[in-house]
């Protein structure tokens, strides 16, 4: 008898150790890298490279892969979700905001969690949902009606439901949250509302707000006085990209969205901070350390909703540490995250409202270029340059990667709004040749409409390295991998491997669905897998 | 009828019939523009992000003709802008009854709105020009009657204006829409394919061919490849004015029965 407890207990210490080791802890995540065969944060690491150290695939291989599984989600909208995967387990969600646990290597389903949405949500642009983040054996999910969940990972049961936000105002959250250290940092959705836009910090255990910077700075904050009147209090400033972390310097950093009313900057002259911004914040306290503004009192919708590229780079000599940042405006800045203090910046895409950018990275205006009532022929377009899908950092090609939309313009007009809470509020609209957000599967549209690339892009000097030119217009993140494969994936349903050094094709799948997410990489019993979310299911592919 | 709440459904149904002139069997009557102008405005500012300017942008919806995925009444249509729609992409919108009457309104008169008067001859006479002497049927499509080269335009009138008809007679490149535009293509093997482009994508090109046989092309088979304009001649010398008078009169008759409204109308994209 004793023999056999003393088994029974070894088991039982055997188990707990593996129930502890399969806790994501904070230095799990912080050492995201040091496991590539999961993909434990949105960017798969804090720095948001969408990188893969696994180099099973090969430029030499990739045309052996093949698909593995799909998963059909239960819905008929598109997946934006970028799934995460830890020890074998896929987490991913389908909208508004359903959570799959599923077998990463089979695509079954282990469970579902449904959250249900209120009726009062007011999102601008489709129930989306980018996806989670976890901590230990919680899952992390914002909604479209502005709360903030945590889920078991194990068996899918709510622990805790904070309300953020007014989800009747137009607040929402379309992004995955951020974890750092003990607390869930999330932005809100819903900058063609005329919201204050925030990020806040919520205690991982409980569901406690910790802190909250408002992106519009209130009377007697600085910054108020870039916005005249009582403008601020629909000033916007969402967020609804996922932000990213330095551990050595400890701060967070997120990109703002646009101000409002979208395009009509005339009622609130000035610079209109923090809006179309990068904000470097204290995780710990929500304090701003910097900010750096890319495109004062914008009249375009350009968001600087993209993931802030954390990279350490030698620089004149010197060991520097920087941010890499292809902005919606069409510009592609260096910026130093240390400071937040420019570096360097050139258009990537045609651009015509900008003379160029000052010695401090400020763009200088064209005249005729404000949009006002007449309207004013624009490049980029109101989608821009690029928008918010994931771009990539290679540390083995030096190139930064990034989803284009080029040769875009768009005829942009003024209109007089009125602020009424959970009401559009974008004072205007661009009108444009290009395809709708949601366009339907035919595409007929002509190269007058502008098309999409992908861009490989040399931090030192802005220029091309290569391009890979699309018929069509893009929302696919890049993933690159430690082999120089990188992976992407297009409007029209294809999902492709090129090679990250030359941009030649290696290989192609037909989804048959519009890829707007980021593809990620994992490793289930030695075989490498690449997911990508398209229109309504997910697929994974590996070598034959 | 969410946050506002709306009328009862009687006072409801008087608002709209005086808006739209539906719904009650009375004709229609005259709209006031500053109404229409409202709605057109709310429709800029809510629904062209994804609707797009022309109401078309999202399959099997087309708001210019009045098609919807399932049959929708005014009163449908108001619940379906104010409440939204579970499990699509349409959300709830916070309008109050007026914006909601003038937004409807402005859908129902989309097709027309902003454009110019022209004059309507007779709609006998323009058939027998459209079958005959300009041979449009030689490329269009009327009620299961003609080729399949060109756009089919049973329901062309429910879609386009008048004015957008004689624009289209007198310069078709000017209207023409990126989707009927001519490919030529070459292939490897020195085979030329001409036809209309029905979609395309970074790899292939699906076409309707010259010989009306629906062909899908290989881009890295091709040795050529081009995307030219508008196959449609003008009209502007070969029919007199009253001649294409005659001819638009017909084209705007080009509706769908009154019992196919909202029903079983998928229109090819």
């Amino acid at each position: 008898m004793r023999r056999r407890t003393l088994v029974i207990l070894l088991g039982v210490l055997a188990l707990a150790g593996a129930a502890l080791d399969a806790q994501v802890g904070w230095d799990r995540l912080r050492n995201a890298r040091r496991e590539p065969q999961n993909w434990m944060t949105y960017s798969g690491t804090l720095d948001g490279w969408r990188h893969s150290s696994l180099t099973q695939i090969t430029p030499a291989n990739a045309k052996d892969l093949e698909m593995k599984w799909v998963f059909q989600a239960d819905s008929t909208e598109k997946l934006e979700s970028s799934p995460l995967v830890v020890d074998g387990v896929m987490y991913v969600t389908q909208p508004p905001n359903d959570i799959i646990a599923l077998d990463a290597k089979t695509g079954r389903v282990f469970w579902i969690y449904q959250y249900q949405v209120a009726p009062d949500a007011r999102v601008c642009c489709g129930r989306i949902n980018r996806g989670l983040a976890i901590l230990g054996n919680t899952l992390f999910m914002g909604t479209i009606d502005a709360h903030l969940v945590a889920v078991d990972a194990k068996n899918g049961r709510l622990l805790w439901n904070t309300k953020i936000a007014t989800a009747a105002d137009g607040y929402a959250i379309a992004m995955a949250p951020l974890v750092v250290k003990d607390k869930v940092i999330v932005g809100t959705a819903g900058g063609e509302q005329g919201i204050i836009g925030f990020v806040a910090a919520f205690d991982a255990k409980t569901g406690k707000e910790a802190w909250r910077f408002n992106t519009i700075p209130g009377p007697g904050e600085p910054g108020h006085e870039t916005w005249p009147g009582d403008t601020w209090e629909h000033g916007a400033g969402s967020l609804w990209v996922t932000g990213t972390y330095d551990p050595d310097l400890n701060l967070t950093y997120w990109g703002v969205g646009n101000p409002g009313p979208d395009w009509n900057p005339d009622v609130r002259k000035g610079d209109n901070l923090y809006t179309c911004s990068a904000l470097a914040l204290d995780p710990d306290t929500g304090e701003l350390k910097w900010h750096f503004q890319f495109t004062p009192n914008d009249g375009m919708d350009w968001d600087s909703a993209q993931v802030p590229v954390l990279v350490d780079m030698t620089w004149d000599g010197a060991p520097r540490k920087l941010m890499l940042w292809a902005n919606r405006n069409g510009f592609f800045y260096v910026l130093d995250r240390v400071t937040g203090r420019f570096v360097r910046g050139a258009p990537f895409v045609r651009q015509n409202w900008a003379a160029g950018l000052d010695e401090n990275g400020r763009p200088i205006r064209l005249i005729n270029t404000r949009v006002s009532a007449e309207g004013v022929l624009t490049y980029p377009n109101a989608q821009g340059g690029t928008n918010w899908f994931s771009p990539s950092w290679s540390p083995r090609t030096g190139l930064f990667y990034v989803g284009a939309w080029k040769e875009a313009s768009a005829l942009a007009s003024s209109v007089p709004v009125e602020f009424v809470p959970g009401r559009g509020y974008t004072g205007g609209s661009p009108s444009t040749k290009m395809p709708n957000i949601r366009r339907p599967t035919i595409n007929t549209w002509t190269e007058q409409a502008g098309h999409g690339e992908i861009l490989a892009l040399d931090p030192r000097t802005g220029k091309e390295k290569w391009a890979f030119v699309m018929h069509d217009v893009t929302d696919a993140g890049i993933l690159t991998t430690a082999s120089d494969v990188l992976f992407s994936g297009s409007r029209e349903g294809y999902f492709m491997a090129l090679d990250a050094r030359t941009g030649a094709v290696l290989w192609k799948a037909l989804t048959s669905g519009q890829i707007s997410s980021g593809p990620i990489s994992y490793e289930v019993d030695g075989k490498q897998y690449v997911a990508i979310s398209a229109y309504h299911a997910v697929f994974a592919f590996g070598l034959r | 009828m969410t946050r506002h709440g709306l009328p009862g459904l009687a006072a409801l149904l008087v608002g709209l019939a005086a808006v739209t002139g539906r719904g009650t069997g009375a004709a229609p009557q005259t709209v006031d523009p500053a109404k229409l102008d409202t709605g057109a405005r709310i429709y800029g500012s809510l629904c062209t992000t994804c609707h797009g300017p022309d109401g078309d942008a999202i399959p099997a919806v087309n708001l210019k003709t009045g098609q919807y995925k399932r049959e929708l009444t005014d009163l449908d249509l108001m619940t379906v802008i104010s409440k939204g729609v579970p499990g699509t992409a349409m959300p709830a919108n916070n309008l109050s009854n007026n914006e909601l009457f003038a937004l409807i309104a402005y859908l129902h008169v989309m097709k027309d709105y902003g454009a110019r008067r022209v004059v309507l001859g007779d709609a006998g006479r323009g058939r027998a020009i459209f079958e005959g002497k300009a041979q449009c049927l030689s490329c269009h499509r009327v009620n299961q009657q003609g080729a399949y080269l060109g756009p089919d335009l049973t329901t062309a009138g429910a879609s386009f204006s008048a004015a957008m008809f004689q624009d289209t007679l007198l310069d078709p490149s000017s209207t023409a829409k990126p989707g009927n535009r001519t490919i030529r293509a070459v292939t490897k093997t020195g085979e030329v394919v001409t036809g209309r482009r029905l979609n395309e994508d970074t790899w292939s090109v699906q076409i309707m061919d010259s010989r009306e046989r629906l062909v899908s092309l290989w881009k890295p088979d091709l040795k050529e490849y081009a995307i030219l304009g508008s196959p449609m001649p003008s009209y502007k010398d070969s029919l007199s004015a009253e001649e294409r008078s005659d001819l638009i009169a017909y084209l705007v008759t080009l509706t769908p029965p009154p019992a196919a409204q909202g029903r079983g109308r998928g229109a090819a994209r």
